[in-house]
């Protein structure tokens, strides 16, 4: 299954390159390069953060093994989202890029977005999760509740005119946080239940 | 489209032209749709040539409705390449083929009240199906003063590359104004008027903090979320340093003296 799933989160990229050796990416290549890698880093953000509630609602729990790796997936499109604007975009001109993080909102929080997602990649290893232990990594790894709002307003900022896209993303998103903070909540009222034993039964005299 | 016999006119550029096939299929043209591919993907299955007529109205003498061949038979066509500098901060060189749009305006006899013109894009959902989405506020409206409009380099477009233009590139009439930001040049044009004031410009509306009125090409005052001071010319790697007025200073930027160009951006 893993196999596969690798296989199939690399197929953009593919289809990229493809796009790109015949002339497919229109006349202004490097943009459309710059903004469908950015496309797919953030679905792969959307994707990975989707596995634990599909896998909840559905029960399938090999789901949740495809996790880090997708994970690890949208890292992958975001680092080649940072290169081709780096690269191609700007030609290494690292002063001008270093005006415009400053200067330009949805830049400083797309670079805000990338430095966050550095860390939960570095401790993706079972070695990292080892050392800093299952609590801390899981606080950690809770940065990526922080990074998908950063991504989707980072493409939110940026676009011209139409806002399409987006919403779509944005809407997305606030079902997989929504749905996080309600099973966070009926965890909580469900513990505290548990903690009380007379909040299960109400007193029979009062 | 069919050919057209332009003479060579003044102000052509000496520089290697945008690929036709560029030119005709990476087009802002948001009668179609947002994506620059829409325009030429639509276009053939949308828009269909009906006879075209312009109303010029306003502060004139002689105001009319006029066809399309009415408006631009009297004058002879003349081919110009000219810079395109969008506000997306991209640029092509293109050979437009049209007449002055002073010589035009001249025949309405524009009177002394005249301080401003404002074209107005025809609306039409069944050829431009953009404009079923509420994107801009239809129809686009656009505006120049008059000493810009008289300009002997601002065009009246009828084609480019030796042919009549395609709907996607605002068939079968637009406003070529080679200094100014891209989307000044309003494509498809129904309506001239002759006014006191400036027109309330679509993309003024749409975003009054990023689109002014002038809309001048300067390196110098940045869009709100990009720099101004490069560009990447299609079909080119590195990008090049924009030029004040899109290079076109020596003809126009006496027209702005002692004007604040950050204010009046």
């Amino acid at each position: 299954m893993k196999p596969l799933v690798f296989a199939l989160c690399l197929l953009p990229l593919a289809w990229l390159g493809w796009k790109g050796y015949s002339g497919l990416l229109g006349a202004n290549p490097i943009e459309a390069t710059i903004r469908e890698l950015g496309d797919w880093a953030l679905r792969f953000l959307l994707i990975a953060l989707g596995v634990t509630p599909l896998r909840r609602l559905t029960g399938w729990s090999w789901l949740g093994r495809l996790r880090r790796m997708l994970g690890l997936f949208a890292f992958f499109y975001v680092v080649l989202h940072l290169l081709s604007y780096v690269g191609l975009d700007q030609f290494f001109d690292w002063s001008a890029i270093g005006r415009e993080i400053i200067k330009r909102k949805y830049i400083t929080i797309g670079m805000l977005a990338v430095l966050l997602l550095l860390p939960l990649a570095v401790t993706s290893t079972d070695t990292m999760l080892r050392r800093l232990g299952g609590r801390r990594w899981r606080a950690l790894h809770r940065l990526v509740y922080v990074i998908g709002p950063l991504g989707v307003a980072h493409h939110w900022m940026m676009v011209k005119k139409d806002l399409t896209q987006p919403m779509i993303h944005a809407a997305i998103l606030a079902v997989l946080l929504g749905w996080r903070l309600v099973a966070w909540h009926n965890a909580r009222t469900a513990s505290r239940r548990q903690e009380s034993p007379c909040a299960a039964s109400p007193p029979s005299s009062a | 489209a069919a050919p057209l016999t332009a003479a060579k006119g003044p102000f052509t550029l000496d520089e290697a032209l945008t690929p036709r096939k560029d030119v005709t299929t990476y087009n802002n043209f948001y009668e179609f749709g947002p994506d620059k591919g829409d325009p030429a993907q639509l276009a053939p299955s949308y828009f269909k040539p009906k006879p075209w007529t312009v109303a010029v109205s306003g502060e004139c003498a002689k105001p009319g409705t006029l066809g399309l061949e009415d408006l631009i038979k009297p004058h002879r066509l003349e081919e110009r390449t000219y810079r395109m500098r969008c506000v997306e901060a991209w640029s092509m060189v293109i050979p437009w083929v049209g007449v002055p749009l002073a010589e035009v305006l001249k025949r309405f006899e524009p009177s002394s009240k005249a301080k401003f013109v404002e074209f107005t894009t025809l609306v039409d959902a069944e050829i431009f199906p953009g404009q079923r989405t509420r994107l801009l506020d239809w129809p686009y409206v656009e505006g120049l003063r008059i000493d810009e409009a008289m300009h002997p380099l601002t065009l009246l477009a009828v084609g480019l590359y030796g042919e009549t233009l395609l709907p996607q590139n605002g068939a079968p009439l637009r406003l070529v104004v080679p200094w100014k930001y891209g989307f000044k040049g309003i494509k498809s044009i129904v309506s001239i008027r002759f006014t006191e004031t400036p027109a309330r410009t679509s993309w003024m509306k749409s975003a009054p903090r990023e689109y002014g009125f002038y809309a001048n090409v300067n390196p110098k005052v940045d869009h709100p979320r990009w720099s101004q001071a490069k560009e990447r010319r299609i079909g080119e790697f590195l990008k090049r340093d924009t030029l004040p007025f899109n290079g076109y200073g020596e003809q126009v930027a006496s027209l702005y003296s002692g004007m604040d160009l950050a204010v009046n951006f």
